[in-house]
This record gives C-alpha cells, structure tokens and sequence, in this order.
C-alpha cells in the first residue's frame, strides 16, 4: 500500500531524515517510535507531501506522489491524516469540518456530503454532536471529529500523528477506541505515537527510530521484550518508567 | 512624463523653498505630538477615576473629537471664530485643533494601556506603601506605555502626516510651500518632490509599525 | 444685546441656517456617497492585495509592500492635491471627487491590506495542513479555511482604521468637492455668518458618532 525508498530530508543544514526505507502492506497497522527530533512526524508528512523529501520515492497506492503530473489534491483524499492538535476549524460546526472536502474536493452534493458526514461521525461515536462548534467539545471529542473529517473521505490508508499527545489522559481511551475500531475494519495505519499499550495490543509491526534512521523493526513483543540495539532498549526503559 | 513630473530644473528652483517647508512640518510636529500626548495623558489618567461622574463625560468628550474630522475643526477654530471677534492665527488654530483632535486618539491609546496593565501591578505598589498616583506614575504606567506602544507610535504617524492639514490655513510647511512653488512654477514637480520628502521621512516608521502590527496579530492567537 | 445673544446671534443664526441647511443636507449626501464608494473600493482593493500577496510569488509581494508603505506613509491630503493637481498636466483631468475618493481608496487599500495580511499569517499553520491533508487545494483553502477565522480576527482594527480614514472626506473641500464642509464654508463666505459651519459640524457629528459608538461595540463584541 506504501512504498518509499530512500527518503532524505534537510532543512537547510540540518539533514532531519537520512535515508528511511518503508513499506507498509495492506490492512497493515505499523507503528513508530522514537526520541522527540528523531524524525518519525517528519518521516509520516512525506507520506501525503506536506513535506516534500529532499530526495527519494514515495507511492501511496500505487500513485507517485512525487511525480509533478500527480493531482496531489485528488490523492490526498486517499490518505487521512490526524494531526496532533486536531487542527479542526474552529469556525464550523463539526459536520461542517467534516463535510468541507467532501463537497469541496469529492464535489458531493450537500445532502450527500451530511449524510456522509453524519455517519462518519456516528462512527467515531459523536453523532449528537454534529451541530457542536469545536470550542464547545472536548480534547478527545475534537481529535475524534478529526478522525471523522478524514474517514468520510473513505482513505485507503490513515496517518496519525501524535493523536494522543496533547489529551488530558482521561481522554485518551476514547480515541484509542475509535482507532482500534477502525483497525479492526482493516485500514491500513501509519501510527506515530507514545502509546505502548496500543501497539502491543494493535500493531503488527513497531519501527524505532533515531537521528533520521530506522534503527529496528519488528513485531511489538520482539521490539518492548527482547531489542536488538541498545538505543532501543535505552528509549523504551525510558518510556516505561513513566 | 519626466519632464512633467520630475522636471531637474524645476526641482533646482523649487528646492530651497521645499527645505524650508520641511523644516516648518519638522517643528511643527514637534509642537503638536508632546500636546497631543499631553492632552491624551491627561484623559488617560483622568480615566483611571472609576466615578460614572467622570467616566462618561470623558467617554463623549473622546467620541466627539474622535467623530469631528479635524479639517473641520481647524476651519472652525480659523474662520469661524473671528466671527466672534476672536482672531488667533493659523499657528494657535493648528495647535489648539491637535491638542484636541489627536488628544483624543492618544487618550484611547494610553487607557487601553493603563486598562491591559494587571491589577496585581497596583495592589503589590500600594502594599509597599506608595500612594495611588505613585503606583500609576512609577508602575502602572510603564508597563502601559510599553504594552500599546505600537499603538503610539502607529498614532503619532497619522499626526505627523496630519501636520499638512496646517496648509489650510496657510502655514508654511511642506505641502503649503510645494504648492506654492507649484503655482510660481506651474508644474506639478514640487509637489511630486514634496511627496517624495514625506515618503522618506515616514518609511522608515511605517516598516517598524509594519513589523510590530504583524507581531501584535500573530501573538493575539 | 447680551454675550449669549450675541453668541447666538453668530453662530445659531437661525435665518441663516433655514437659508443654507438644503446646501448643508446635499453636502451631507455627498459625504456619504464618497465614504461608501472609499469604504467598498479601498477595503475590495485591501483584501484583493492580501490574497494576492499570500500566493507568496517574490516579485509580486515586494510590489504590494512597497505600494502598502507609499500609501501608509504619504499624507491623504498630500495624495489628493498631487491627483487634482499633477494630472492635469498630462491631460487627465479628474474632478475633485473622483480624486478624493480615489485617494483615500488607496489609503485604506494599502491599511486594509495591512490589517487583512496580518490576520491570515495569524492563523496557525495546522490549519493549512489539515486542509491540505483533506485534499483542498490552495485557493480553497483560503477561501473556506482561512480567510473566514482570518477575516474576524481583524474586524476591530479595520472598523477603527476605517473610521478615521472616511473622516478624511472632509479634506475634499480643498479640491471643491461639494461634500459638507466645501458646502458650509461656502455658505459662511456668503453669508459673513460661521452659523453654516456650525451646521455642518453637527452633520459630521450626526454622521460619524454613531459610527465611532459602533466602532466601540465592535471592539468590544470581537475581543
């Protein structure tokens, strides 16, 4: 479902990503960990282009994203991304955050777009709130109408990026849930995150990385039970004193 | 169009008298900002009485004049006036106009200051034992002054560029003698010379305010 | 005759306010025709230049900045004498209205721009991303996403700029635009009586302060 190969990035001087090979099959959960500046946000936005590589490949269902003559706009619907601070628009209601690219860039009708837009919103269980401005809802509640914005896209494949990170921890189970729920309808899933538990429980295959480069990668009990590199056992002793 | 605009020769014979009218707009700016912030001062501070009895007659006295174009005011003040047998010459007219007009606009600025300043500020000063117009003069309004001076100095743009208002009424500063010049001349090269001595003379505040305004923005979200 | 009567006698002249007030009222009405075409022209103009600077192309942009600075740093009454003045020299000859109003359009273009400029790089770049990410494109995205959060944003400092800036209608009376002022101060040469401008103080003042109480509502409303 993803390919890339050899993805460098530098910003100016500072070469943020050196070299990071990944390939992600369908219905494929994979999830990245990493020290902060370690490069996996950086890694995951080359996966929809919000970060152009300095050098390398990316395909996303089979579509060159790097290619000049790729219609980005139209590929991105095919590749949902959740952003850390939500990013909802605070402006419209949550329907309207949902329904927006949908009648936008899908050019649905709007009957069709809310209809859409409600279920999507059932899904991550808020359909009460469609009619909720972003600054009435909860931490939580907005990181899953984020998740709803995307998935009305209908994606092939779901970036998360940090989904948890800036939740009061009671709020974090709700959005695990939502995701777990959307791995279990078979999506394939880019995960950055902190939440060990997920990935044991989730994740078919865990990256480490550090400075750039994907130190290892295996199934989650090899990579938390029995690391082969020492950077890994120190970042995941780390984690877990916590 | 060169010749028409930017005519060399023009601009020789016009120059001296050019200087000079920058000279007047110069000294005149620096008479009418200290009243203008003067007058400001005073309604800022006279604001920082909580009486309704104060309160709202300063609140109309600012709408007035924020209301009252100044060009009116000044004509007023020069041909309306003598009427009443009062004569004061355009200087005292331009002076007693700024004094109110822009006082008024500097008055809102400083009270949006003194008002953003946090109450701690004046509770901490009177616990140490100063009175209610130290803790004002030596903590309260510095940090006002410092929180809008954007504001200020955004304002004192306007007064400055509001000093060609004085043409009006015949005082010699910059856009006066360029139109002077322009009618000993008759051609319009003085005035593009004027133009071009005010746009120096202010680019580089309206760059600084330029920067500051798009900080103030950024940092309101 | 005592000094109120005296007083009122020149500056409440009733006979010669019912003589001069229609020319007052029809100054009053050109007044408003000028700052509604200054208002719509400039603030179109201040926001067309805001986008197109946000398009980010190099050339461009040192264009809009320069021209935002010229208009920010001449004096309004310097701009309009240069129009009714200069131009005719190569024979456009632009009536006192149509420079006023054009002068002060360029003014509040280039403060709009200003303002309108500052509201859309104040809107945090997640915003951009996460439209992107839906696949918007660009223009959508300014269009739906940012320039409505933007646009509230700066609606205080745009009433307040835009204000003081129709105030300067009044500056047309030194180009013989019949708007309140050129009236009344042709009414008291007239006359050899100052009770017109006093008339037409009280228009401007019956014209702008409910302006300036709204733009003090305005304020409040939106911080």
């Amino acid at each position: 479902m993803i390919q890339a190969k050899g993805i460098h990035k530098q910003f100016g001087a500072l070469h943020v990503l050196k070299g990071v090979d990944l390939d992600v099959a369908e219905r494929e959960l994979v999830f990245i960990i990493g020290p902060s500046g370690s490069g996996k946000s950086t890694m995951l936005r080359c996966l929809n282009r919000l970060e152009v590589p300095t050098s390398g490949s990316v395909v996303v269902d089979g579509i060159d994203l790097l290619d000049p003559r790729t219609d980005l706009n139209h590929a991105r619907q095919r590749i949902g991304m959740v952003f850390q601070s939500f990013n909802l628009y605070p402006h419209m209601t949550a329907l309207g955050n949902v329904t927006l690219a949908l009648r936008k860039v899908a050019g649905k009708s709007r009957a069709e777009a809310d209809e859409i837009g409600h279920a999507a919103l059932a899904r991550v269980g808020l359909a009460e709130r469609a009619d909720h401005r972003p600054g009435q809802l909860s931490g939580g509640q907005q990181q899953r109408v984020a998740i709803a914005r995307a998935i009305a896209l209908e994606p092939r494949v779901m970036l998360f990026d940090e989904p948890t990170s800036a939740l009061d921890p009671e709020l974090v189970g709700s959005v695990l849930g939502v995701m777990r729920a959307l791995r279990e309808s078979g999506m394939t899933m880019v995960v950055v995150s902190h939440e060990m538990g997920f990935a044991r429980a989730a994740a078919d295959r865990v990256m480490f990385m550090d400075d750039g480069l994907i130190v290892e990668q295996g199934p989650p009990a090899q990579i938390f039970e029995a690391p082969l590199h020492a950077r890994t056992r120190g970042f995941i002793s780390q984690i877990q004193r916590h | 169009m060169i010749e028409t605009f930017f005519n060399a020769a023009i601009m020789a014979q016009a120059w001296p008298i050019i200087l000079a009218g920058l000279g007047n707009t110069l000294a005149l700016s620096l008479m009418v900002v200290p009243l203008g912030l003067a007058g400001g001062m005073a309604l800022a501070l006279l604001s920082t009485l909580r009486s309704p009895w104060v309160r709202w007659p300063l609140m109309a006295w600012v709408d007035f004049f924020r209301a009252f174009p100044p060009l009116v005011l000044l004509i007023f003040l020069y041909a309306g006036l003598p009427f009443a047998g009062l004569e004061l010459g355009g200087f005292a007219c331009v002076g007693i106009a700024f004094f109110l007009n822009t006082g008024a606009y500097y008055g809102e600025v400083l009270r949006a200051g003194i008002e953003s300043v946090a109450p701690g500020q004046i509770e901490a000063a009177r616990s140490t034992g100063l009175t209610r117009l130290q803790a004002l003069v030596w903590i309260v309004l510095p940090q006002a002054v410092r929180a809008v001076l954007p504001d200020l100095l955004s304002n004192t743009l306007e007064v400055v560029k509001l000093t060609s208002l004085a043409s009006v009424v015949a005082l010699p500063e910059l856009l006066f003698q360029a139109r002077q010049a322009q009618s000993l001349t008759y051609n319009p090269t003085p005035i593009v010379a004027a133009a071009a001595v005010y746009f120096l003379l202010l680019w580089p505040l309206v760059r600084l305010l330029s920067r500051l305004e798009n900080r103030a923005v950024a940092s309101r979200r | 005759m005592g000094g109120w009567e005296r007083f009122t006698e020149t500056f409440l002249n009733a006979k010669v306010m019912a003589r001069y007030w229609p020319d007052i009222v029809s100054g009053l009405g050109t007044t408003i025709e000028l700052a509604a075409l200054i208002v719509v022209s400039g603030l179109a103009a201040g926001l067309a230049l805001a986008v197109l600077r946000s398009f980010g192309i190099r050339v461009v942009n040192w264009g809009i900045i320069f021209v935002v600075d010229l208009f920010r740093a001449l004096p309004p009454l310097v701009i309009i004498v240069l129009i009714y003045f200069g131009l005719p020299s190569i024979d456009v000859v632009p009536s006192g209205f149509v420079s006023t109003w054009l002068s002060l359009a360029l003014v509040l273009m280039a403060f709009s721009e200003e303002i309108f400029w500052a509201g859309i790089t104040a809107i945090p770049r997640g915003q951009w991303e996460a439209a992107r990410s839906t696949g918007l494109g660009f223009t959508q995205t300014l269009a739906h996403v940012i320039l409505p959060q933007a646009l509230r944003i700066t609606i205080p400092p745009l009433t307040n700029r835009t204000i003081a800036i129709t105030k300067g209608t009044a500056l047309g009376s030194v180009v013989a635009v019949t708007e309140i002022l050129g009236q009344a101060s042709s009414a008291v040469s007239n006359s050899y009586n100052p009770s017109p401008l006093t008339l037409g103080a009280a228009a401007y003042l019956v014209l702008f302060i409910p302006v300036v109480v709204f733009g003090r509502w305005v304020e409040r409303k939106f911080r």
